[in-house]
């Protein structure tokens, strides 16, 4: 029998006082885990790489709001780009990839996000070193989509399943006429595009109404390229030959419905975002980039990570640390518990240590049987807390990828935790010296005569 | 021989600094294998003279030598282990340890020695005392003489050259009592093993080849006359 065992079984003797003080500390590390659970899937979906693109353009204004439309799909987009600057971001000698995307609608089942791109959007690796996983074919039509897993699984739908959008947002509550044809689903990803239904961009551009009055393009044009004249003016010559095809078209009394039927020029067209890989063996490329919108176009671009990190690390960083410090001091008081109760527990002992003495445990035998119990109590609570924790956010962890899109690992392993258990070891140390001393400076003579 | 005590002096401090003489041996001596009948008045200091001869106390001055070794002279970890090895002891009462079962409790015996835990032989030494049948049981659902049986087993445990029992039939019914002396008293012939047994009981002392009486041979005023040298 070692000291470990004996301590197991001096605390089975007090079964009740020992399950609650290890219960306690279960509490505490189970409540810690819950918070390190959470906290890591808002870090992960928000701090690391998750975008295998080093930058995204958008309208100018707000990068955030930049990133969590065109990254994390959680915010409507606020303006547009000229589809015309797509060209001009593609012939730029420093991008080896600028991907499209044009989005506004919603799918009417699922309220899940439309998004208009090219094929080379799903030829790019989504994470860095990750490429997408497509079951099902190409998409051809202008109707073809292709879904997220999560979109698959949420809506019930595979390949074959057909379906209708709502315009701007589920609220609007204006359905589109056209149904459109899942042709293809996506693996899992863990990214946003599981929550994602992707068609082509023409497909997107042909859903109706969403070419915009031919007098509001123009405008948004002449204060996109105001310091860009010889651009601006190869722009107005498409939009003066497209309204001028109009006038004539509705001249021709033609019926609403054929109205999108001829081809919409480049110049009409708009994108929501564009996603910009850089040449990897310039990584001051994006920088200049970066500094040559600032200055030039009425657009701007940001680093897909940067700008919620800023607010993750800064905002969501400290309330983490209050609850882990706030879990930490449940723990704390737990470990006081352990003290208090085996701390009692040596009056009732002294004979029994007398007479392990005599059968010849030396000092520091019957001082590791204390030890050894509080910290079978405080590592061993610590380990069903933090088996429970995760237990739970396994049984949570749908539930809130459901409700919060946050990709969830319930059993992921926190940094913090891996320092969680020598730091329970110390606590027993802690908790469990004074009591230990004690049964180190038992009178044994003293203690068998009483 | 087995036990050599020489010059032994012992006396206890009490709080306000007196001294209280208690033990004053020039000379006490056991062959291997021999059994004794320690008697005396109580609080003459038996139980104290046990300790020391345990090594759990240690002499103001003098030499115990069991099989061989001073111990006296030893560091207490070194004594531990000693006792640990090569001492067996019963007490009057409440040997065991609640927490384990009868089985647990011989093998605690044996887990400080050092030398690992015999389990066959703890079983062994069980059966010997009628207990085969009760290796499971908690301390608690043991009578009083069926505790000391255990105890007895337990002390046998490291097959130790030297045992120690005082007073081991004082709370056991007389059945009991008769058993349990005999248990002692023929293991120890068995195994060779010395004995030292303090009883108050002159029926028992009287089964006994070699009585000795504590007065006899202490003289704790020799602790007084040292000092004052
Ligand atoms: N720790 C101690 N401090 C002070 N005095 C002590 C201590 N232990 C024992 N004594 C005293 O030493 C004397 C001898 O005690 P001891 O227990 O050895 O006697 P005993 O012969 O075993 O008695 P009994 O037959 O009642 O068991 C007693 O007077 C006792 O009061
Ligand atoms: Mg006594």
């Amino acid at each position: 029998m070692n000291l470990i065992s004996i301590a197991w079984k001096s605390l089975k003797q007090r079964r009740l006082a020992s399950c609650l003080t290890a219960f306690s500390i279960a509490l505490g590390v189970m409540l810690m885990v819950l918070v390190l659970v959470m906290f890591g899937a808002v870090d992960s979906a928000f701090t690391q790489r998750s975008i295998a693109y080093d930058l995204i353009v958008g309208p100018k204004g707000s990068d955030l709001q930049l990133v969590l439309s065109a990254v994390y799909r959680m915010q409507p987009p606020i303006e547009n780009l000229p589809y015309l600057y797509l060209e001009q971001m593609k012939n730029d000698r420093r991008v080896i990839s600028a991907v499209p995307l044009a989005f506004g609608d919603v799918t009417q089942e699922g309220s899940f996000p439309i998004i208009g791109t090219t094929p080379e959007y799903f030829e790019n690796d989504y994470m860095p070193g990750r490429a997408f996983k497509i079951r099902g074919t190409r998409v051809n039509g202008l109707l073809d989509t292709i879904i997220g897993y999560e979109v698959a699984r949420k809506n019930g739908w595979d390949i074959g399943s057909s379906f209708t959008i709502v315009h701007g947002g589920a609220e609007s509550g204006h359905v589109h006429d056209e149904k459109f044809v899942v042709v293809a689903v996506l693996a899992p990803t863990g990214t946003a595009n599981d929550r994602t239904v992707f068609l082509n961009l023409e497909g997107f551009y042909a859903i109706a109404g969403h070419s915009k009055p031919v007098a509001e393009v123009e405008k948004r044009l002449r204060d996109f390229y105001a310091a860009d004249p010889e651009r601006l003016a190869a722009a107005m010559t498409q939009i003066e030959a497209f309204r001028k095809a109009e006038t004539e078209e509705a001249g021709a009394a033609h019926n609403h419905a054929h109205h999108h039927h001829h081809e919409t020029p480049d110049a009409m067209k708009e994108v929501t975002a564009i996603l910009i890989k850089t040449r990897p063996e310039a990584p001051f490329d994006s920088l200049s980039l970066t500094s040559q919108l600032q200055t030039g176009y009425q657009a701007m671009a940001v680093n897909p990570v940067r700008p919620i990190q800023k607010l993750v690390t800064g905002l969501l960083g400290n309330i983490q640390k209050a609850l882990v410090a706030l879990t930490g001091i449940i723990i704390l008081v737990s470990g006081v518990g352990i003290f208090v109760s085996i701390y009692n527990s040596m009056a009732d002992r002294r004979r029994e240590i007398g007479i392990m003495r005599a059968l010849g445990a030396r000092r520091m035998h019957v001082f590791g049987i204390v030890l050894s119990e509080s910290t079978l109590l405080c590592v061993g609570g610590g380990l069903l807390g933090w088996f429970i924790g995760h237990s739970l956010a396994v049984i949570a962890a749908p539930w809130l990828i459901e409700k919060t899109g946050l990709l969830i690992n319930p059993w992921a392993v926190n940094p913090w935790e891996a320092t969680l258990f020598p730091i329970l070891v110390g606590l027993a140390a802690l908790v469990g010296f004074l009591p230990a001393m004690t049964a180190y400076r038992t009178n044994v003579a003293d203690a068998l005569s009483s | 021989m087995s036990l050599l005590l020489e010059r032994i002096r012992k006396s206890y401090r009490e709080p306000g600094g007196n001294r209280i003489p208690v033990l004053g041996i020039q000379r006490f001596a056991m062959n291997q294998g021999e059994q004794v009948a320690l008697i005396g008045a109580s609080g003459g200091g038996k139980t104290t003279l046990l300790n020391i001869i345990s090594g759990i106390l240690t002499p103001d001055s003098g030499r115990v030598v069991v099989d061989g070794s001073d111990i006296a002279a030893k560091q207490e970890v070194v004594r531990d282990r000693f006792r640990a090895a090569k001492i067996g002891i019963v007490f009057q009462t409440f040997n065991l340890l609640p927490a384990f079962s009868a089985l647990e409790n011989v093998l605690l015996g044996m887990s400080f020695s050092g030398r690992g835990v015999d389990r066959a032989f703890a079983k062994q030494l069980l059966e010997r005392v009628g207990l085969g049948h009760r290796l499971h049981h908690s301390p608690q659902k043991l009578s009083v003489g069926e505790q000391q049986r255990v105890a007895v087993a337990r002390s046998l445990a490291n097959k130790p050259v030297l045992l120690l029992a005082d007073e081991p039939t004082a709370n056991v019914d007389l059945a009991n009592q008769q058993l349990i002396l005999d248990l002692i008293r023929d293991t120890c012939r068995d195994h060779n093993v010395t004995l030292l047994m303090v009883t108050h009981s002159s029926d028992v002392a009287g089964t006994f080849a070699r009585v000795e009486n504590l007065k006899d041979f202490n003289r704790p005023e020799l602790c007084l006359q040292e000092q004052s040298v």
